[in-house]
């Protein structure tokens, strides 16, 4: 590999050798970074400013100059509802029901995700035998493409699927489980427990694996039941992790979509339609595209990824002091 | 069988097992099922023709029905053992099927044509591994050019994502230069704000930069991600300066240093972000969906994701085409379990 790279690396030397000559060393390292600035200013910070000018413009044209200034209409749009509740009282009822079958999804998923990472990672910590292999299994499918976990799920779940034909083995009637709606958003939060549980479960087990043995011992020796051991010894130690996991989680399921919208579509009707679909169906899949409104919704989606993160920041600091 | 059980149940300390015990292996056991379950049956099925997936209830392994050829006949006449009535105990070869009875011959005499009663017939079957599923998939879609379209992306961001990334880490992590916690700010900075919540701007951008629609489009925009410069740049710091003042009395330009000293000796976080790389690449979708409307610039995910609404019940390609968009991931993951793990508990994300 290194071979075929040799003379493309021996051609990029040429000119850092000339800047190198010329303004020194320490400096040089700007031309190190170049590359990775621009990416960045293109891809990363100028989009972040731009998603302002589009939130305070209006119309259907995606170019800057052909958008007229409509100030904070965008987001009065999005805000407008006599009861916040009930999405049917809202002029924008799609992002409203968005934004409460997000809030529902975020509590059940991150919940029951992080219950049964936490059970997971209790159970692998055990003196098991085939550790690796187990880890191997509970981790998998974390690596699945979210188009590849809908799909493998919606086999099982259609109409003539292995289920229904468990249910019918046991003398219960087949179901359309994707039809109702109750069902397709409850599969949702299945479908994103069981794709993701595996990377809180490694995290937790590295922080199970952390706890220092003689701990346990001394509570041994002190006649300490398991229960106690656990509530006194292993949730308080555990405690930094945890919360690194759960605002991780948090982070991740705001932004549910893509698993979702391969799996459900959204529907039916807008059951399983979260936020991140409300901004890709108003700013891209439908006509009029309205990047405003659209960016609208990122913004303030991005207010509470924000705040998050901040979260995240302050308990990593947290579990580094100790 | 015995064995396995006796290998199961033996506990480290070799001590008896407990209710506790018990207890967590009938979770490892059920965890197996749920996790792994779900993929055989999506293997399994994937091998099974079109008609044998549409059978209510399904069967677990892949049959496919015994067919015969007989004289005069061009296509091959599908085999059904006669269960009762006047043939009963016979083989025969179905002609056609008219309401509830059926028209056969026997394959020894093809001359008489026999009336059988279709509640009286069983269909032949053999376990058989329905192949064509697969090799359909390239003859009847444009499967390749999906194929090479999430390869080339794959390849080429991963490359492109490794040398710029490596070269910012190599400039934070071993320069003094002014400015330098300013950049690293902004590295920390974008961490914060995921590429889901620019979507409208990167689209402008991408747009005026006449790269949608094109692979190109999915390429650059996530080449320069914040993790990977953290994670290389975390690594670089532990390299011992030395090497670089010995590098640099031998008259080494900053550039071989950087090739021929920093990126060998950081080719286990390279490995690490590499393998991520090709993760984020090559199961990437929301952008994707945004940036490629043509299908001839489809990836895998994207061809699937509009397939199963299109072909709706062609469930035999669908499966199919699944289990190939899975398999390079599946490979790699079995060769680099370890590496994947750490890697991804390192960096704290996928």
């Amino acid at each position: 590999m290194l071979s075929i790279l040799s003379p493309i690396m021996r051609i990029i030397e040429i000119p850092l050798q000339a800047l190198q000559r010329r303004f020194g060393i320490q400096r040089l390292a700007w031309a190190f970074l170049l590359p990775n600035l621009v990416l960045f200013g293109l891809f990363a910070f100028l989009p972040i400013i731009l998603n302002v000018i589009y939130a305070l413009t209006g119309g259907d044209n995606v170019l800057l100059g052909d958008r007229p200034f409509v100030g904070m209409q965008n987001f009065q749009t999005l805000g407008a509802c006599s009861n916040y509740l009930d999405p049917n009282t809202c002029t924008k009822d799609l992002f409203w029901r968005a934004v409460w079958n997000t809030v529902w999804f975020v509590t059940l998923q991150v919940g029951f995700m992080v219950g049964f990472a936490l059970l997971t990672a209790l159970v692998l910590n055990r003196d098991i035998r085939a550790r690796g292999f187990f880890r191997g299994v509970f981790f998998f499918p974390v690596l699945l493409s979210p188009v590849v976990v809908a799909l493998i799920w919606k086999w099982i779940l259609q109409r003539n699927g292995v289920l229904n034909a468990g249910l019918e083995a046991m003398g219960y009637d087949s179901f359309a489980w994707l039809v109702d709606r109750g069902w397709a958003f409850t599969w949702s939060v299945f479908l994103s427990v069981w794709a993701h549980m595996g990377f809180y479960t490694l995290i937790l087990l590295a922080g199970l694996q952390a706890i220092p043995r003689d701990v346990y011992e001394a509570a041994l020796m002190d006649r300490a039941s398991p229960w106690r051991s656990f509530t006194k010894i292993t949730l308080p130690l555990l405690s930094p992790t945890l919360l690194v996991v759960l605002v991780l989680a948090l982070i991740k399921s705001v932004q549910v979509f893509e698993e979702v919208f391969a799996f459900t579509g959204g529907g039916p009707g807008s059951a399983t339609t979260f936020m991140i679909q409300f901004i890709y169906q108003t700013g891209f899949a439908g006509a009029p595209r309205l990047f405003g409104l659209a960016a609208a919704a990122s913004i303030l989606l991005a207010l509470v990824l924000v705040l998050l993160t901040a979260l995240q920041l302050w308990a990593n600091r947290r579990n580094v002091d100790g | 069988m015995g064995k396995i059980v006796e290998f199961m149940t033996r506990t480290r300390g070799g001590g008896k097992m407990d209710w506790t015990d018990w207890l967590t292996y009938c979770y490892l056991v059920l965890g197996i099922l749920l996790m792994f379950g779900p993929v055989i049956w999506l293997v399994l099925s994937s091998f099974k023709t079109e008609a044998d997936l549409q059978r209510f209830p399904p069967r677990f392994l892949p049959y496919a029905q015994e067919t015969v050829m007989v004289d005069g006949y061009e296509d091959p006449l599908p085999l059904f053992q006669i269960t009762a009535g006047e043939y009963e105990g016979r083989t025969l070869a179905q002609l056609r099927r008219v309401g509830l009875v059926a028209q056969m011959i026997d394959p020894a005499d093809p001359e008489t044509r026999l009336r059988v009663d279709i509640s009286n017939r069983e269909p032949l079957e053999h376990l058989s591994l329905a192949v064509e599923n697969y090799t359909g998939l390239f003859e009847r879609f444009n499967f390749l050019r999906f194929l090479w379209n999430s390869t080339f992306i794959t390849v080429m961001a991963t490359v492109i994502m490794l040398l710029v990334n490596s070269m910012a880490a190599f400039a934070l992590s071993k320069y003094k230069f002014r400015g330098r916690m300013t950049v690293l700010a902004i590295v920390i900075g974008t961490l914060m704000i995921p590429q889901t919540v620019v979507l409208v701007p990167l689209f402008l951008i991408t747009q005026q930069l006449g790269m949608l629609n094109s692979l190109w489009g999915v390429i650059i925009p996530g080449a320069a991600t914040p993790t990977g410069v953290f994670l290389l740049r975390q690594y670089m710091i532990t390299i011992p300066d030395e090497i670089l003042d010995a590098a640099r009395m031998d008259k080494a330009s900053e550039w071989k240093i950087f090739w021929r000293i920093i990126l060998p000796l950081s080719a286990p976080a390279i490995a690490v972000l590499a393998i991520l790389a090709i993760m984020w690449r090559w199961n990437d979708f929301l952008w994707p969906l945004i940036v490629l409307s043509q299908t001839e610039n489809f990836t895998l995910q994207l061809a699937l994701n509009s397939f199963q609404g299109e072909l709706n019940t062609e469930w035999s390609s669908l499966l199919a085409m699944t289990v190939l968009t899975l398999l390079p991931i599946a490979l790699v993951f079995m060769f680099l379990q370890k590496y994947i793990a750490t890697g991804i508990a390192s960096t704290g994300g996928k």
